[in-house]
């Protein structure tokens, strides 16, 4: 227990506050409910409480892991955290008093210019819970944003169309924010080939299309067209929301280059490590002209009263606790804490690190491609086509079991992708990071040789 | 010296400067080759230049600039800001823990999903609830998951309801939830002793309602005394009775929610469960629900079935996923760690330590600044600034002149039905010593105010920046550092 008060001090503060005892002070809690019985375990000492943590780390497992699926394992460089978990970030709430806050704001302004630059986008906010959620709240800036533009069709249906090479927990995710709202279409289109045909789109795209939102790299670890897909929905007047790997960055196209309305990022690999999912950081960026539209919370650079540089959080007006029902989400926080790390891994990054560590995952991810095709039995799900640090694999059996079947040799070789999509049930899904060694690939490829042929192939 | 403003890390960036580089490995295919030409970026981000050491002093210089719980009594009312343990990070940011990824088979997973379905039972225990989700990311998104899991199950019901009734004290977030969830918020008066207005309440239930949400204690401090009544009049009417448990620290060993008629609670972890609040996050804001709206929760959900933690995903009537994966798991393993370092007896401790602080704090400051209302208040108390009494001087004017006497303020302005309202949250883990000294701070302020009401209104002085420029900052909002290629 942290409670430093002593018999005598309360006894003491009781007496100052005029009660002869502490029952006085809660007498508005009804009496039967008070004082209930629980069962709970007995307190551990801080001693014993390290001791069952470890007992428990030891039940998860490490293997060498080629999982990839929306959560990235990347390197973290020491300084990230050591940085990041000083008391002064970690233990500072929300900025509300930027004059006793200017660390806290002053990083997330830099984060903010750091999100801007690294996908050439003009306004990012201070950050979201996760890509998924990012995405969901993105969705609803382009149903605002299209409410605005067309006030004439107000309540009309509006539809947000994505292929289904989104990730499935993504698309799950917008299904949930927006299942209840009569106004709202979702729009799922089937990818055979692997990426959606601009030509494909720009048959489902008319105007009452609010959004359309591709990731690129896909689920799939494709790379969709994304500057087509774009183009084919400004052609109708829908806004592009497009999801993409923060790493990925180093090397491939960013979102403002192709024109995209709107751009989401899931955070894990930027100083964050995947922690079972969570907590992660979820990007959010946009075009100026939404600015007023967007969620969540900005970091604006002013001036104090002498005409110092000082940092505030602004354009309050859009939020929960000044609009209530009125604003435009519910969101009170961000990710500071995870801001923090991605700032700071971002600055011991720089271009250079982040351009090497993006070359690294290509490479290495086109090698170990090429080794596991070679051997008998596996391809590449959707052979020809270009890919970033993740691909699909067909394997000789059922996915699940050549995932088990490779556990034996402590390797978690990808992600079976038959419960999500059934029409590959043969597949996984596999992804080569920088934090990957030729001799890993090799391991898993000689692994991967001893796989047992399924006779009913 | 440090008060002077830091520079931002991109004028301190050097062309070609480096901290970290990657293993060089030779003969690996390139992108260079592999490629197409439109999906390469062109210029390199431009992200700051700058060595290891540049990057680790220029975050720890801001780092300086802020107040934390570590650094400073932090009394911000609503937010529950108590000390941190180190332990907690120290286990959720080791290797067993924070680098299990998201996908792994359940198998390989034992330990955490103990973890998480032990803190899931624990949290039921003290909340008396049946079932609990971990899943929502902070607190705003439990009260939507909650939203949304009221609406399934009326549908299930057959029944279409639509309206929501939250009383005019509540915070922001829940009106924003329920429209998020696509119901309709209907405010419901506070009376003069800061309580739900039982005639008001009751006037606007209907068969139309879906809901109450009722934070408890409420935003005033104070404890809900007609809940028991407010819960049947609801249950009568057909609604369910949501609580929002942003102040559980008041009630942790001491009452269950689910003995109060409450049908389902979320939980701040980051308050009452001593997580860091990390600057405004990472927090976690899981739900519980009684029996009857178990089948609701998102999905997946952690189960033990023959001996086997798994996580499951297939419950036909749950209200799906709020997020990519299971939930801020790393929030959680530290709200476990804390959970087992308290017996029953000790959560009951913490509690009423939290109402005897925040009661002693206004006995020390009721000589000059009055209660809005004077009974004895919970974990946190509000008291109000009267600016005829004190020259003009405002609340806002005591908030700033208290970070130069090296207090965080507590929070202000708000509830919005309080005019110059100061919300104080003590928490249990400040001493008598600590609690004294504020109080001295707070009434030298009032001194001030009578005498030389100027230098509190000009505060702050002595901190890193003055009062800053807020309504320029929102007209010409400037958002991010100029200059967006890479100047290598």
């Amino acid at each position: 227990m942290f409670v430093p008060t002593t018999e005598k001090e309360r006894q003491e503060m009781l007496r100052k506050i005029g009660v002869g005892s502490f029952d006085e002070l809660v007498g508005s809690i009804p009496e039967k409910a008070r004082n209930p019985a629980y069962r709970l375990p007995k307190a551990l000492t801080e001693m014993e409480l390290a001791r069952h943590m470890e007992a428990l780390g030891a039940q998860n497992r490490l293997p060498l892991s080629f999982l990839g699926g929306g959560a990235q394992e990347h390197y973290i460089p020491a300084a990230v955290w050591a940085v990041a978990l000083r008391g002064e970030f970690a233990t500072a709430y929300t900025p509300y008093q930027a004059e006793a806050s200017q660390g806290t704001l002053q990083l997330i302004y830099e984060f903010q210019s750091m999100v801007c630059r690294l996908l050439e986008m003009e306004v990012a906010n201070a950050s979201h819970y996760d890509g998924a959620s990012a995405l969901a709240e993105a969705v609803n800036v382009a149903l605002l944003d299209f409410d605005g533009r067309n006030p004439g069709r107000r309540g009309a249906v509006k539809k947000v169309i994505f292929p289904e090479t989104l990730h499935p927990h993504y698309r799950a995710t917008l299904k949930t924010y927006f299942h209840q709202r009569a106004d709202v279409r979702l729009e799922c289109l089937p990818c055979p080939d692997g990426t959606l045909a601009p030509s494909v789109l720009a048959g489902y795209v008319d105007d009452s299309t609010a959004a359309v939102a591709a990731s690129c790299p896909n689920f799939f670890g494709l790379l969709e067209p994304a500057g087509e897909l774009c183009r084919a929905a400004h052609a109708r007047g829908a806004l592009f929301i497009a999801c993409v790997d923060p790493v990925g960055m180093g090397i491939l196209e960013p979102p403002g280059s192709y024109g995209a309305d709107l751009a989401v990022a899931e955070g894990i690999g930027l100083g964050i490590p995947p922690s079972f999912g969570g907590p992660s950081l979820g990007l959010v960026a946009a075009k100026r002209s939404l600015l007023r539209k967007m969620p969540g919370r900005f970091c604006g650079l002013t001036a104090d009263r002498d005409g110092r540089r000082g940092y505030v959080l602004t354009l309050q007006a859009r939020e929960q606790h000044i609009r209530r029902e009125k604003s435009s989400s519910n969101v009170c926080t961000n990710q500071a804490l995870c801001a923090t790390a991605a700032t700071i891994h971002m600055a011991l990054l720089g271009p250079e690190g982040l351009r090497e560590a993006a070359e690294l995952c290509y490479g290495l991810s086109h090698e170990l491609a090429s080794a596991l095709a070679d051997i008998p039995g596996f391809r590449l799900k959707f052979g020809g086509a270009s890919f970033y640090n993740e691909f699909v694999l067909q394997c000789p059996q059922d996915a699940s079991q050549a995932q088990k079947f490779l556990l034996k040799d402590d390797i978690l070789a990808g992600y079976p992708l038959g419960a999500d999509y059934p029409w590959l049930k043969d597949c996984l899904l596999v992804c080569a990071t920088e934090t990957k060694t030729r001799a890993d690939l090799r391991r898993l490829a000689e692994a991967a040789r001893k796989l047992p042929v399924a006779a009913a192939r | 010296m440090i008060n002077q403003g830091e520079a931002t890390i991109f004028e301190k960036s050097v062309p070609q400067r480096r901290a970290i580089r990657f293993p060089a490995t030779e003969g690996l295919p390139s992108s260079k080759d592999g490629l197409p030409a439109e999906h390469r970026r062109a210029a390199s981000a431009a992200l700051p230049e700058a060595s290891e050491l540049d990057v680790v002093r220029h975050y720890t210089r801001l780092s300086q600039l802020n107040f934390s719980i570590d650094t400073h009594f932090y009394p911000l009312g609503s937010c529950t800001m108590k000390y941190n343990p180190k332990i907690n990070d120290q286990i959720a940011l080791g290797p067993r823990f924070s680098k299990l990824h998201p996908l792994q088979p359940d198998e390989t997973a034992q330990g955490i999903l103990e973890a998480l379905f032990r803190l899931e039972r624990a949290l039921c225990e003290l909340c008396g609830m049946d079932a609990f989700t971990l899943q929502p990311s902070a607190g705003a998104q439990g009260e939507f998951v909650g939203v949304l899991v009221a609406r399934a199950y009326h549908q299930k019901r057959g029944e279409n309801r639509t309206e929501i009734l939250i009383p005019d004290s509540a915070h922001g977030t829940n009106p924003a939830s329920a429209s998020l969830g696509a119901l309709t918020p209907i405010s419901v008066r506070s009376n003069a002793r800061g309580r739900l207005d039982l005639a008001d309440f009751k006037s606007r239930l209907s068969p139309k309602t879906a809901l109450v949400m009722l934070t408890v204690p409420n935003t005033l401090g104070l404890f809900e005394d007609d809940i028991l009544e407010i819960a049947e009049a609801a249950h009568r009417a057909g609604a369910l009775l949501y609580m929002d448990g942003a102040n559980f620290n008041a009630l942790a060993g001491l009452v269950k929610p689910g003995d109060l008629g409450v049908d389902m609670a979320h939980l701040n972890l980051h308050k009452t469960f001593s997580t860091p609040h990390g600057g405004g996050g990472p927090g976690a804001g899981p739900l519980g629900v009684k029996k009857h709206l178990e089948d609701f929760l998102p999905v997946p959900r952690v189960v033990e079935e023959a001996g086997l933690y798994r996580l499951r995903g297939d419950f036909p009537l749950s209200v799906g996923r709020v997020r990519a994966f299971f939930g801020n798991v790393g929030v959680l393993v530290r709200a476990y760690c804390y959970l087992r370092r308290h017996s029953a007896k000790e959560f009951r401790q913490i509690s009423e330590s939290a109402i005897l602080h925040a009661n002693y704090l206004k006995a020390l400051l009721k000589p000059a600044f009055e209660a809005f209302v004077d009974e004895p208040c919970m974990h946190e108390c509000i008291l109000q600034t009267d600016p005829k009494r004190m020259n003009g001087v405002r609340t806002m004017d005591v908030a700033k002149r208290l970070l130069e006497y090296g207090f965080y303020a507590p929070t202000v302005y708000f509830p919005l039905i309080v005019p110059e309202a100061m919300m104080l949250e003590p928490t249990e883990t400040e001493s008598k010593q600590t609690l004294d000294e504020f109080a001295r701070a707070m009434l030298a302020i009032a001194e001030e105010a009578r005498k030389t009401p100027e230098r509190v209104k000009a505060a702050p002085q002595s901190l890193p920046v003055k009062r800053l420029d807020e309504v320029g900052a929102a007209r010409n909002p400037d958002l991010s550092w100029p200059g967006r290629v890479s100047s290598s």
